[in-house]
């Protein structure tokens, strides 16, 4: 029998196994209801009185109210799932991954035309892709 | 006698059978799909990309396969954490693109090859890979994106379509060693399919990218660069990256990779690269495609 690995020495990587899947399924079924119209409706129309039809807890609660993505992960919430509130707030994946690093949009865009991040996810600051010849 | 044997010999090789012109690696970035669908392809953004993609529609357009099988996976469109099928075969004549919180894209609807899939999943089946079998289900991005990238914006797709989908959310997905496995069943699988079709396999996902936490943004282009050089001739060493591995090297979605050895294995193990391109950033994602074809 295979064991599975131990995750803790990577940094800044929130994976979704069995103990994170346990603690966040009913905050990521939340994220799943939005991918329904009418959820979204009614999402928007009062956002507390629509997280009362989930039992999440109230960590999980106020960071979704928050919008505290790097909360979200910590709290069980995988970025698949989570993103289904940035969606709806019409914000990036380039933007929600800003915010979890404490970066803007653009700082974060800047950082994935220059690189991106190396695996102890300090940004790389290579030459522009944009400002490179031939563009 | 000896004419007789030759003869019965010759239309037993001659057997037809559904054939693979070609595999296909490639990302299935949304924004990829996005930058299509909003006529952003000429951008200076995105215009490295798709200048990079002219040579693959081009072969695309030449190879004209009767059936693609697209090996992928669903993003919490299709399934949620409340079912995970680890593998998946479409079975459906047909697949609507999903709504993922915007409204489904304007692309058009995915026309199923019914036939094959279930022989794909009566076969692979027995051949002890126990697959879902999906007789309804709408096809996220993660689909129809390398039909974008591909084919470009056709009123229909070029070809009929085998969803194959992997879990590669929820940990843990199947082994890279799994996949090329898998791979290698749907080769026997097409080996023993009676009609004669041309058949293209699509691996997708990756390459290096990191969305969420602390270190969202990684890249690793010298990972991605060894797996590209590797696919032809040394598909074996990478069957044996580790989860750990993939997610340390080329970030926490990087594991999609194993998506790419699905598709390897369905290959012969002797194979030409016919064409590669390689680009950072679309998004937050290390885009690449190549093409293999088996030698002979």
């Amino acid at each position: 029998m295979s064991k599975a690995p131990d995750f803790s020495d990577i940094p800044g990587t929130y994976v979704l196994d069995k103990e994170h899947s346990r603690k966040g399924y009913q905050l990521n079924m939340f994220c799943m209801s939005l991918n329904e119209q009418v959820n979204r409706d009614a999402f928007r129309e009062d956002e507390a009185a629509y997280l009362e039809r989930y039992p999440l807890t109230p960590e999980q609660r106020h960071a979704v109210l928050d919008r505290d993505w790097l909360g979200l992960l910590k709290l069980g919430g995988n970025v698949y799932y989570t993103f289904k509130i940035a969606a709806f707030d019409r914000i990036s994946m380039q933007a929600m991954g800003g915010a979890m690093c404490d970066m803007t949009e653009d700082e974060f865009k800047e950082v994935m035309l220059t690189g991106g991040k190396d695996a102890h996810g300090h940004p790389r600051r290579g030459p522009n892709v944009l400002e490179k010849d031939g563009g | 006698m000896h004419m007789g044997i030759r003869v019965v010999a010759q239309t037993y090789w001659r057997k037809t059978v559904a054939r693979i012109v070609g595999g296909i690696g490639t990302s299935h970035v949304p924004a990829i799909g996005a930058a299509i669908d909003n006529g952003k392809t000429e951008a200076p953004y995105w215009k490295p990309l798709f200048d990079g993609y002219a040579p693959a529609r081009e072969w695309m357009q030449e190879t004209a396969p009767d059936v693609a099988i697209i090996v992928y996976n669903d993003h919490a469109s299709a399934f949620s954490l409340e079912l995970i099928p680890t593998f998946l075969v479409g079975v459906a004549d047909e697949f609507q693109p999903a709504d993922e919180g915007y409204g489904p894209r304007q692309v058009p609807v995915v026309k199923g090859d019914s036939k094959l899939a279930w022989h794909l999943a009566e076969s692979l089946i027995l051949d002890e890979f126990d697959m879902t079998i999906a007789n309804k289900m709408p096809v996220d991005h993660g689909l129809t994106v390398p039909l974008s990238i591909m084919c470009d914006q056709p009123s229909e797709w070029p070809c009929q379509v085998v969803p194959l989908g992997v879990n590669v959310i929820q940990y843990p997905p199947p082994t890279g060693l799994r996949c090329y496995k898998l791979g290698k069943a749907i080769r026997r699988a097409l080996d023993a399919y009676d009609d004669d079709i041309k058949v293209v396999i699509f691996g997708t996902g990756g390459m290096s990218h990191q969305l969420a936490g602390e270190r969202a943004g990684m890249i690793n282009q010298e990972f991605d660069q060894n797996f590209l050089d590797k696919l032809s001739h040394d598909p074996d060493s990478l069957a044996a990256i580790s989860h750990k591995r993939y997610i340390q090297e080329a970030g926490a979605e990087g594991i999609e990779m194993v998506m790419w050895m699905v598709m390897r294995g369905a290959m012969n193990d002797d194979v030409k690269e016919i064409y590669r391109h390689y680009h950072v950033p679309a998004s937050n994602t290390a885009a690449g495609l190549i093409i293999l074809e088996n030698a002979n």
